[in-house]
C-alpha cells in the first residue's frame, strides 16, 4: 500500500462527516413521482447498500448523484460540504465513479484505451497511455484488480469488462463508487469475486453504494443498508441487525412468502421432444449448437444460464419467430421449424403457449389497451371474431374476467398496457397466456421487474398449471427462481446443454460453474482450493 | 396516465397550432404592405362564401382525403409512403385507361370501372417500394420518392408517345367520352331543390372519399387485419412474437396506401379534367402528407383537415386573382399552416403538456390539503 493511501484512511477515519449525504431530493417526471424527499447518509470506508423493487426510484436517485438529472428539491453533501453536480464532469470531480448496469466500453478498443477514454490529457495518446499504463500496474497492487492492459474489451468476458469498469472509476480518483445492479450479468463465481473486490476497495478506505434487488446480496456485502419503496425511503438499518424476511416486507410493505411450496411432480408423456436443435443468427453465428432436451406432462423443465447463452434463441425458435434446424416433436408430432406453419400462429394452434423473456418488447404492445392485448397473438380465434370484425365487447368481457382472476391492478381493460406496472403487465401476458390452457408453455424470465408481491402470485400460478399435468419450459437468469420452482434443471453455456441436475441434489455452486461452462465439477472446485 | 385530456389533445393543439401559423402569416402579409384582415376576409369569402367558392374548396377536400388517408394507413403501420404524388399519376393512367378504351354504358358503371383501375394501377405503383422494403430492406421513403420521378417520366413518356392524339400538340388525351363524366355536386343537389353552383368541380367522388375515410376507420379499428397494422407499427419486435409477418403487413399496408393515392384519380382526372394532363395531380400527394399528420392518421382527423387545406388552396388561389399579393407568397402561408400542424406540433404540445400538468398538481395538493 503506498504513503498516499495510508494518509488518506487517516483523514478520512478522522473525519466523522459522512462521504455522501442526502437532504430532502425530490424528483418527478411527469405525474410520476420518482424521489420524494429523500435523505440519506453514507459513512466513508463502508459498503452502503439500496434496496427496492424496480421501479422504486433507486436508479433515479443515483442518476441525481452523478449529475443525469437535476433534483426538483434538496441537497448534495460530499465529505462535509454542499455541492452542486449539474453534470457527470462535476460528479467525477467530486470523486464519484459510477458502474452501469449495461456496461458504457468501447469493444474494439483495448483496456488500457477504454480507460483513458475521456480522460486524455495532452494531444498525443502515447504519453497518456503510458501514464495510464503505470497507474493501472499500482492499482492492480492496491486492490487486486488485475486485467491485461491490451487485451480489447470483446475477447474478454463479462466479468473482466466490470473490473474495467471499476478500473475506470478508481482512475479517474474515485472515492466513491456506485454499482447499479452489478451482479445481473454475473455468473454467481463473478459475482463472489467481485464481491471480494468491493471488500477489499472498502478495506483501503473506499466507500461504495451498492444497488440492487437480490435479498442475498445485500446480506453478503454490506454494511448499512436504506430500503426504497415507491419513491420514498423507508429504513435505513445495520445490515448486521436485519434479515432478509423483514428487508422483503419493508420493500413491498407487507409480509411475503420467499419460497413456494409445492407438491412432487407427477411425470406423464414427453411433451416437447428436442434433438440436435441448432440456430444460427443473421450474423452467421451459431448461437444454438445442437441441443438436445425433453419436456414431459406435469413437470417444469428449469433452464439455467447467464443471459446471452442461447436461452432466448431457444425460446424464440419454439415460439415460432427464429429459424432453426434439428429435430422438435411436440406430443410426438415433428414441429415446422422453417417452413409456412414455423410462424407464432402456428404454434399457439399446435398448443403452444409463451411468455416471452421481454414483455415490453415481445409480450404486449405498450400502447394497447389491455383488452387489446388479451387478444395478442389469439385475435383470430372465433370467440374473438364477428364475421369480418373483430369482436371487441367479447374481449373486453374476457379481459375483465381474466384481469379479476389473475388480480390485475387496476381492473381496468381500457387502461393502456403502458400504465400498468411489471408486474401487473406481466400478470396480464401471463393471464393470456395460461388461460389458453395449452400442452406446452414457454416461459422466459417470469419475474424480471416484478415485484416481489407479484412473484409469489406468478410462481403459484407457473405450479399450478403444472399440477394440472401441463409442460413448463421455464428460462430464467435468477438461479434461485430455477431452483425454487423446476423438478429438473438444464444448465446453458454457449449454446449448449451442459448437464442436467435434480434441484434437490444440487446447489447453487454447482449450477454456477456449469453455467461458466466447467462441467468436471469435482476436479474444479478442487482446483479453485488452491 | 396521459398529460393532457383527450379534448386538449385533438382540439387544442390543432387548433392553436393554427392560430400560431395564422398569426405569423398575417405579419408576413404585413410585410408586404397589404391588410392582413382584409386577406383573410377575401379567402373565406372566396372558398367559404358561395357555392361556387364551396365547390372548389371541396373539390380540392376529395384529392386531400384520399392522398391523407393513403398516408395515414401507411403511417399505422409505421411506414412513411412519400409517394402517394406518383401513385396517383399512376391511378390517373388507370382511369384514363379505364375510360378511354372500355365503351361504359352509364357513369355509374363507369366510376366503378374507373374506380378499380385507379386503384389497381396506385396499388401496384405502392407495392414495388413494399416489396423492396420487406424483401430486400430498402429505405421506402428513399424509393417511394424515386418512384415519384420515376412515375412523371412514365407518364411523360406515355402521354406523348402513346396517348396523344394524332396532330394534338398537346401532352394530354383525348377527352374522355360524354357517358364517362360524373355528375357534379349540382347535379345531384339540384334533384333535392338545393342550388349549387353548376361551375365548381366537386362532384361524386366527394362521396366515395367520405365513404373511404369512413371503410378506413372501420379497417384500422374494426377488423384483425387493422388490429395487425397498427401493432406491427407499435412494435415489430412483438407482431414477430405473435405471428404476425412484417412481410405481410408491409405488402398490404402499402397496397391499401398506394390504392388510396390512386384512387384520387377519379376526382381529378374523371371527375374534373375529364381527360388526362401532365401533371394532373398538383402536388395532392405531397399535401396529403401534412393532412395525414395534422389528422393525427385518423379518419376524421383527415377528413377535416383536408377540408381545412381545401379551403387553403381555394383562398389562395382568389388571393392571387383578386390582390396584389404575389402567388408565391399563398404558397408561404400554405407552408406555414403545414410547418405549424405538421413539423411544429411539439412546439404547441410540450407547453401545453406543462400546463396541465401544473394544474392537475396544483388540485392534486389541494384535494391532499383538504383531507
Amino acid at each position: 500500500m503506498s504513503d498516499e493511501t495510508t494518509v488518506k484512511r487517516q483523514a478520512i477515519a478522522a473525519s466523522t462527516s459522512p462521504a455522501i449525504e442526502l437532504k430532502g431530493i425530490s424528483k418527478a417526471f411527469g405525474p410520476v413521482q420518482a424521489n420524494k424527499d429523500i435523505s440519506i447518509r453514507v459513512m466513508p470506508g463502508t459498503i452502503h447498500g439500496i434496496i427496492g423493487e424496480n421501479g422504486a426510484g433507486k436508479s433515479t436517485l443515483m442518476s441525481i448523484l452523478y449529475g443525469f438529472y437535476k433534483a426538483d428539491k434538496g441537497e448534495v453533501w460530499i465529505n462535509g460540504s454542499k455541492t452542486e453536480i449539474p453534470d457527470s464532469q462535476a460528479a467525477i470531480a467530486a470523486g464519484i465513479g459510477m458502474v452501469f448496469q449495461h456496461f458504457k466500453l468501447v469493444e474494439n478498443f483495448t483496456v488500457l484505451e477504454n480507460i483513458i477514454l475521456g480522460a486524455e490529457d495532452g494531444r498525443l495518446l502515447k504519453p497518456s497511455l503510458a501514464k495510464a499504463r503505470r497507474t493501472l500496474v499500482e492499482l492492480a497492487n492496491d486492490y487486486g484488480l488485475n486485467v491485461d492492459p491490451d487485451a480489447l474489451i470483446q475477447d474478454i468476458g463479462v466479468g473482466m469488462q466490470q473490473r474495467v469498469e471499476i478500473l475506470k472509476a478508481l482512475y479517474r480518483q474515485a472515492d466513491i463508487l456506485i454499482l447499479d445492479e452489478p451482479t445481473g450479468v454475473l455468473t454467481p463465481a463473478e459475482a463472489d469475486q467481485l464481491f471480494r473486490i468491493l471488500d477489499r476497495l472498502k478495506s483501503e478506505g473506499k466507500t461504495i453504494i451498492l444497488i440492487t434487488h437480490k435479498l442475498r446480496e445485500i446480506m453478503e456485502t454490506t454494511d448499512t443498508v436504506s430500503v426504497m419503496r415507491r419513491g420514498e425511503m423507508t429504513a435505513t438499518v445495520k445490515t448486521a441487525e436485519t434479515s432478509p424476511a423483514e428487508l422483503a416486507e419493508l420493500m413491498v410493505g407487507r409480509k411475503v412468502l420467499l419460497r413456494v411450496d409445492k407438491k412432487p411432480a407427477t411425470l406423464g408423456e414427453v411433451v416437447l421432444d428436442i434433438k440436435g436443435l441448432k440456430v444460427v443468427d443473421d450474423k452467421g453465428v451459431e448461437r444454438l449448437r445442437g441441443i438436445d432436451l425433453q419436456v414431459r406432462a406435469g413437470e417444469v423443465l428449469g433452464i439455467a444460464g447467464v443471459a446471452g447463452n442461447g436461452q432466448s434463441e431457444l425460446l424464440e425458435v419454439l415460439g415460432g419467430y427464429a429459424d432453426g434446424t434439428g429435430e422438435v416433436r411436440l406430443n410426438g408430432a415433428p414441429l415446422d421449424l422453417t417452413g409456412r406453419l414455423s410462424d407464432g400462429q402456428s404454434r399457439r394452434n399446435r398448443g403452444i403457449a409463451h411468455v416471452p423473456e421481454d414483455r415490453q418488447r415481445e409480450g404486449l404492445i405498450m400502447e394497447y389497451q389491455a383488452w387489446e392485448n388479451t387478444a395478442f397473438g389469439y385475435h383470430h380465434d372465433s370467440e374473438y371474431r364477428a364475421g369480418l370484425l373483430m369482436n371487441n365487447a367479447a374481449i373486453r368481457e374476457d379481459t375483465a374476467e381474466k384481469m379479476e382472476r389473475f388480480d390485475v391492478r387496476p381492473p381496468n381493460p381500457k387502461l393502456a398496457a403502458k400504465n400498468f406496472s411489471g408486474g401487473n403487465q406481466q400478470k396480464i401476458v401471463l393471464a393470456r397466456e395460461i388461460e389458453r390452457n395449452p400442452d406446452l408453455l414457454l416461459i422466459g424470465q417470469p419475474t424480471r421487474g416484478v415485484d416481489i408481491g407479484a412473484i409469489e402470485f406468478i410462481h403459484q400460478q407457473i405450479v399450478a398449471l403444472r399440477d394440472q399435468g401441463k409442460a413448463i419450459l421455464l428460462v430464467s437468469v435468477e438461479l434461485e427462481e430455477i431452483l425454487a420452482l423446476s423438478d429438473r434443471i438444464a444448465v446453458m453455456f454457449d449454446g449448449q446443454v451442459m448437464g442436467e441436475r435434480q434441484p434437490d441434489q444440487t446447489d447453487e455452486k454447482e449450477l454456477g460453474l456449469l453455467m461458466a461452462g466447467i462441467t468436471d465439477t469435482g476436479a474444479a472446485t478442487a482446483a479453485k482450493g488452491t | 396516465m396521459d398529460v393532457m385530456p383527450k379534448w386538449a389533445e385533438v382540439v387544442l393543439v390543432p387548433l392553436i397550432s393554427l392560430l400560431l401559423a395564422g398569426i405569423i402569416s398575417a405579419l408576413v402579409v404585413l410585410a408586404i404592405g397589404e391588410d392582413p384582415v382584409a386577406a383573410a376576409k377575401l379567402m373565406v369569402s372566396g372558398a367559404l362564401g358561395s357555392t361556387y367558392g364551396w365547390g372548389y374548396t371541396l373539390y380540392y377536400a376529395t384529392n386531400f382525403m384520399f392522398t391523407g388517408l393513403a398516408v395515414a394507413i401507411a403511417f399505422h403501420a409505421r411506414l412513411f409512403n412519400i409517394g402517394g404524388e406518383g401513385q396517383a399519376m399512376l391511378g390517373g393512367l388507370g382511369v384514363a385507361l379505364a375510360c378511354l378504351y372500355i365503351p361504359w354504358p352509364h357513369w355509374s358503371l363507369a366510376l366503378v370501372g374507373a374506380a378499380v383501375m385507379a386503384g389497381l394501377f396506385g396499388a401496384i405503383w405502392a407495392a414495388i417500394p413494399a416489396w423492396l422494403q420487406a424483401k430486400r430492406g430498402s429505405h421506402i421513403v428513399i424509393t417511394t420518392i424515386m418512384f415519384n420521378f420515376i412515375a412523371a417520366a412514365l407518364l411523360n413518356y406515355t402521354l406523348v408517345n402513346m396517348l396523344r392524339p394524332k396532330g394534338s400538340m398537346d401532352p394530354a388525351t383525348a377527352r374522355f367520352s360524354e357517358a364517362t363524366n360524373l355528375p357534379t355536386l349540382h347535379d345531384l343537389l339540384s334533384p333535392l331543390g338545393i342550388a349549387f353552383s353548376k361551375a365548381a368541380p366537386a362532384n361524386i367522388s366527394l362521396l366515395v372519399a367520405i365513404a373511404a375515410c369512413f371503410g378506413l376507420w372501420l379497417l384500422i379499428w374494426r377488423t384483425r387485419l387493422g388490429y395487425e397494422i397498427r401493432a406491427y407499427g407499435y412494435s415489430e419486435s412483438a407482431a414477430k412474437y405473435a405471428g404476425i409477418s412484417p412481410v405481410k403487413i408491409t405488402m398490404v399496408a402499402m397496397i391499401i396506401s398506394g390504392a388510396l393515392a390512386g384512387l384520387m384519380a377519379i376526382n381529378n382526372v374523371m371527375g374534373e379534367a375529364e381527360r388526362l394532363v401532365l401533371n394532373s395531380t398538383e402536388g395532392a400527394g405531397f399535401i396529403g402528407i401534412a393532412v395525414a399528420l395534422m389528422g393525427r392518421s385518423h379518419p376524421l382527423g383527415v377528413f377535416i383537415a383536408a377540408i381545412l387545406f381545401g379551403f387553403l388552396y381555394q383562398g389562395g388561389a382568389e388571393l392571387a386573382l383578386w390582390t396584389s399579393i404575389p402567388r408565391e407568397l399563398i404558397v408561404v402561408i400554405q407552408a406555414l399552416v403545414i410547418l405549424f400542424t405538421g413539423a411544429l406540433d411539439n412546439m404547441v404540445r410540450m407547453p401545453l403538456e406543462k400546463l396541465f400538468l401544473a394544474r392537475r398538481r396544483a388540485r392534486v395538493a389541494k384535494e391532499g390539503a383538504a383531507n
